[in-house]
């Protein structure tokens, strides 16, 4: 049997947004329950144009209640990243994957040995939320050579001047944190997800896609008229968490695509 | 070790620089939410600590209102008994009962000069949450201390006490629901709150400015005590200064008197069952490259000893260092010893010491009794007793039953 490996995130997401696709990235946590891979695999089918996969840490700092309660599931089920990145191996989903994890994995493997680990994986983006800027030369040589894209954050607090430093820096797309605050859900939109997508669309050429807060289709919608994209964790975890399995993950992320495609 | 005389030689404990670096530890590892808020408490704190009024402020306040200086203690009976000169800097004696009123006052001070409206802190053995509570009473902040769910158990008189002064305690229930959970959580909040909130972080960890701040605003006491022991010594220095690890502010502190100053051997004493430095790998955890205890995986392991206040994982980046370049050493002790050296100091001596400086005086007795080279029969110690016993008392009295 032939795997095909997953298509490149850098590539494929430029490729969509040309074709004036909006993009939809959703999250799971790697190895939080039985059912993790299908899951990865049905989101591809449903809309997704690149998928996000977390790697669990212990202390996942900038992770609201949901996705630490799917990192410490993942975890008491003997989750390890060498782990999740050999399952990752073993499936084709036709859509690129970026994985997203803590420093201290990255440190603990090594930084060459994770940027190789990953694209034998299949994996073409890496976002490690606790490497900013002035901490991400030593991984982001490592995984430009492996040809693992660094994907950055730029936050609502991020001046002009250093977010067009980051940008510059950043490979793939600009992961734009939607409001002040740690992962999860919101009833409605922060308001200062509009604002500083608006900002990073005017700093860079690559796609910008907006991430922490995006709860719903309609959130995602209004998000999507000035960003090139969305990414969707809690909202997504929360129902794996809940039992709603493969086919919950499918109709929320279907509802979503279906929502941004309209406009 | 020559002390840094003339300029030439770069300070041991000096500035750690824009980039927060002791040696190959330290850094700034905040997701980029937080970078800004760390990038402008690093420019208020260079700013205030350059400005006599800021200085003068806090002196006069941990005067006045903080207890301070606290005395230098002789132990005569402890030093006939363990066959050398015992010293005690006593931080027991400072107001809250520990050394943490001078982090919590110099930077309550600091986030009122940022005009910041609220302090939210972590705590383990809700010593420094009793002391942030206590700043936050004093200057009219609101205050949310985070504490893991467990420690709330462990100190339920702490929870007490700071709902008496005015704080929130929000018990933490993620992970291990101890310190490091609660620094996690204490993070959180942060993230969210930044525009208003200072997050007032108690001891020598975190991203950088962190490390360094609390070590400057905790050198009062390693200041004050070389001093009084040049009195005391006729001008000389103690052979050996040591203090209990856990982030390790006091130790720092302490340290920060004598590393450049003088050739006094530093010892840093850690809790057998949180022991970063002896069973721990460079890693980066809580925004700072540092030691941390963890597994293969690099998940973070959970400390465990008999004192809330030292169990934690890791340890402040500049201890790393000062351990990398020789000038300090780390060691540990064990719940048992700990014990012993409680009631030995209480009986000796009339004082009762906090479990974490118990950790201190623990080794020193050990290391007195074994012929360590360092404490050699008359050789000159000096103990940072960080704080007093009076919160583990109850504790102590199960654990001896």
């Amino acid at each position: 049997m032939t795997i095909a490996a997953a298509p490149d995130l850098a590539t494929t997401l430029a490729d969509h947004r040309a074709h004036g696709r909006k993009l939809l990235v959703p999250y799971v946590t790697g190895g939080m329950d039985d059912q993790w891979l299908v899951t990865v695999e049905a989101l591809a089918g449903a809309g997704a144009d690149a998928i996000e996969i977390g790697l669990p840490f212990s202390d996942p700092m900038i992770d609201g209640p949901t996705v630490q309660a799917a990192s410490l599931a993942a975890l008491e089920r003997g989750t390890t990243p060498a782990g999740v990145l050999a399952d990752l191996g073993r499936i084709s989903p036709g859509v690129p994957l970026v994985v997203m994890t803590y420093y201290n994995l990255v440190i603990r493997t090594g930084h060459r040995r994770m940027a190789s680990s990953l694209a034998a994986s299949g994996v073409t983006g890496a976002i490690v939320p606790d490497l900013p800027l002035e901490e991400v030369g030593p991984w982001a040589d490592a995984a430009d050579a492996a040809g693992v894209a660094t994907v950055l954050l730029v936050a609502p607090s991020t001046p002009d001047e250093r977010m067009a430093a980051i940008v510059e820096r950043c490979r793939g797309f600009v992961y734009t944190v939607g409001r002040m605050g740690v992962t999860g859900e919101q009833r409605q939109l922060a308001g200062t997800a509009l604002d500083v997508a608006a900002r990073v669309k005017a700093a860079t050429s690559l796609p910008v896609c907006v991430g922490i807060g995006i709860s719903d289709a309609d959130q995602a919608r209004q998000v999507c008229e000035v960003a090139d994209g969305v990414i969707v964790g809690s909202a997504l975890v929360r129902r794996l968490l809940e039992g709603g399995g493969v086919e919950a993950a499918v109709d929320f992320i279907g509802g979503i695509r279906r929502a941004i495609d309209a406009g | 070790m020559t002390a840094a005389e003339g300029g030439a030689a770069p300070a041991i404990m000096g500035d750690p620089g824009a980039a927060g670096r002791f040696g190959e530890f330290g850094g700034r590892f905040v997701p980029e939410s937080l970078v800004p808020a760390c990038m402008e408490l690093e420019a208020a704190f260079r700013a205030a600590w350059a400005d006599p009024a800021f200085r003068d402020e806090l002196s006069s306040t941990l005067a006045s209102y903080g207890g301070r200086p606290t005395p230098v203690t002789e132990c005569p009976r402890l030093s006939a008994e363990l066959g050398v000169r015992v010293l005690l800097k006593r931080e027991d004696l400072a107001h809250t009962g520990s050394h943490k009123i001078n982090n919590v006052v110099g930077q309550a001070l600091l986030a009122r000069r940022m005009g910041k409206t609220r302090l939210v802190a972590e705590t383990g053995a809700g010593q420094h949450g009793v002391a942030t509570a206590t700043a936050a009473a004093r200057y009219g902040m609101a205050c949310v201390v985070y504490m893991g769910e467990v420690d709330t158990a462990r100190q339920a008189l702490n929870v007490f006490r700071m709902e008496l002064l005015g704080a929130e305690v929000r018990p933490v229930t993620s992970g291990s629901r101890t310190l490091k959970d609660a620094v996690n959580e204490a993070l959180r909040d942060w993230v969210a709150t930044v525009e208003d909130t200072h997050y007032c972080l108690g001891s020598v960890m975190g991203p950088h400015p962190y490390p360094w701040i609390v070590r400057e605003l905790q050198r009062v006491v390693g200041d004050e005590a070389r001093e009084q022991c040049r009195v005391l010594l006729g001008g000389a220095d103690p052979d050996v200064v040591v203090a209990c690890v856990g982030g390790g502010s006091n130790a720092a502190g302490t340290f920060a008197g004598f590393a450049d100053a003088t050739t006094s051997a530093l010892v840093g004493v850690e809790a057998a069952g949180g022991a970063a430095m002896a069973n721990g790998i460079p890693g980066v955890l809580h925004g700072m490259r540092s030691n941390l205890m963890q597994d293969e995986a690099g998940q973070i392991l959970e400390a465990e000893s008999i004192s809330a206040g030292l169990d934690y994982p890791g340890i402040g980046p500049e201890h790393a260092h000062l351990a990398a370049v020789g000038r300090a050493r780390y060691e540990t002790a064990t719940d048992a010893e700990v014990l012993d050296a409680f009631q030995l100091l209480s009986r000796t001596e009339g004082i009762i010491p906090a479990l974490e400086s118990a950790h201190a005086l623990a080794w020193v007795v050990r290391a007195a009794r074994a012929g360590d080279d360092m404490v050699r029969p008359g050789a000159t110690v000096l103990i940072t007793l960080s704080g007093r016993g009076d919160k583990d008392v109850a504790q102590v009295r199960e654990l001896l039953a």
